[in-house]
């Protein structure tokens, strides 16, 4: 079964000022088709593989290509237009479940949004900043990923991609500017739905 | 003193003032190597139409320099670490801020302006040693360019000499790893920083554009150097 790239909720201009409508374009329609092309070429391939060791030479490409597809597909869909904006529901985290778990962690939105842009930062190359539920703890926690890899510990709530093709054509090297920013279009709706079918018990 | 130290002092050296007695007092200052940013040999625009200038000064003025700070941080933090969990804690710190300033550095000086001979391979033994080791100039670059596009995610493309086999090889590396199993001859940044605001997500064209202002005769002469002390 082939994988198709998805189509955005809103439109390439949407998230402005906040993420520019010419980052959007090329991340969508070239980035992550790329990484759909390309898993869809390893997933054949891998269809085809006869032995343990043609199949095993195949893991990078599955993972860098499947994970490129998985964690850009969560992004879309965890940004929204910024509601200050009159662009849609971005950056509006409602009382809840989500905003009761994340004053209970770290005393207020602004200390997790503080670390959590702290850590991601942080990066030491090209990945990701979660927002994560740790089933086995029932706690929220920040963690990161490198490169394209998925986030397997956790339930993915919140992901931010911090490859420099994410901000760079309007950032340049000031990545501390688009952390701060992004938190403007982060849809809470759908973290708080990620975090409701989390912790309702749903298997990772 | 490690060859890449060698080559991160020497990068070093040209950015310090000319005459200056170092007061016994800074002994342990230059111990713990406060780095700084080495000039370009060259203007900014010096590089175009291959990268352009934005990119240039962007990425010397602004990330060579956050490692060069960050490796100074780091290392006088090491400095004062009392313990070896203290000092582990610093490793990835020093190596990737590390590592930055040394790829940064080889980077800048095997680059030149086609005035300055940029992308011109004249005939010696670098361009027999492509030619026994790759089959033809053309091939070794088509091959240098597959293995760095390839990367999966920030690296580093290389040229390096292997002093076992003592034939030259590519090699990548992760992030702002150091090339450590061979004599770096030529390094090429593929972090999206080195490229994106010019080429976007075609990092092909970025990979074909850049052997036109390679400095062959720096590559030369590192090789020329790795294959004697070999």
């Amino acid at each position: 079964m082939a994988h198709v790239l998805p189509d955005l909720p809103y439109a390439y201009d949407a998230l402005e000022p906040y993420i520019s409508k010419q980052i959007m374009e090329l991340h969508h329609k070239k980035h992550h088709q790329t990484y759909v092309n390309a898993l869809n070429a390893a997933e054949q391939a891998y269809a085809k593989a006869s032995t343990p060791k043609e199949r095993i030479a195949l893991q990078a490409a599955l993972k860098f290509n499947g994970g490129g597809h998985i964690n850009h597909s969560l992004f879309w869909k965890n940004l929204a237009g910024s509601a200050s904006e009159g662009k849609g529901n971005g950056g509006v985290l409602r009382d809840g479940a989500l905003k009761d778990a994340i004053l209970k962690t770290w005393g207020s939105v602004d200390k997790f949004t503080a670390e959590f842009n702290a850590t991601t930062a942080a990066i030491q190359g090209s990945g990701w900043g979660w927002l994560g539920y740790n089933p086995s703890l029932k706690t929220l926690e920040i963690v990161t990923t490198a490169n394209q890899d998925p986030l397997l510990t956790h339930v993915p709530i919140i992901g931010v991609d911090v490859w420099e093709h994410a901000f760079y054509l309007q950032y340049l090297n000031v990545k501390a500017d688009y952390l701060k920013a992004i938190w403007n279009v982060i849809n809470w709706d759908e973290a708080e739905k990620r975090f409701a079918e989390a912790t309702s018990g749903a298997k990772l | 003193m490690s060859f890449l130290t060698t080559i991160a002092r020497s990068a070093t050296r040209a950015a310090r003032p000319a005459t200056r007695a170092v007061p016994a007092a800074s002994l342990s200052l230059a111990a713990r190597g406060v780095h700084t940013l080495p000039k370009l040999d060259y203007s900014y625009d010096a590089l175009e139409p291959h990268i352009s200038g934005k990119i240039m000064e962007l990425h010397h003025s602004k990330h060579h320099q956050a490692y060069v700070n960050g490796l100074n941080a780091a290392e006088e933090a090491y400095a004062k670490a009392a313990a070896p969990k203290e000092q582990i804690k610093l490793q990835s710190a020093l190596k990737f801020n590390g590592g930055g300033h040394i790829n940064h550095s080889l980077f800048w000086k095997n680059l030149a302006p086609q005035s300055q001979g940029g992308g011109e391979l004249k005939a010696g033994p670098l361009k027999d040693a492509i030619v026994a080791d790759f089959g033809s100039v053309d091939a070794f670059k088509k091959k240098m360019n597959t293995v760095t596009a390839a990367i999966q995610g920030s690296g580093w493309g290389w040229l390096g000499y292997n002093p076992e086999t003592k034939k030259l090889e590519i090699a990548t590396t992760p992030n702002q790893d150091p090339l450590l199993s061979h004599v770096p001859i030529i390094g090429i940044d593929i972090w999206e920083h080195a490229f994106y605001l010019q080429y976007h997500n075609v990092k092909a064209d970025y990979l074909t554009a850049i052997w036109n202002v390679i400095n062959f005769k720096e590559a030369e002469r590192r090789f020329v150097e790795a294959a004697k002390s070999a």
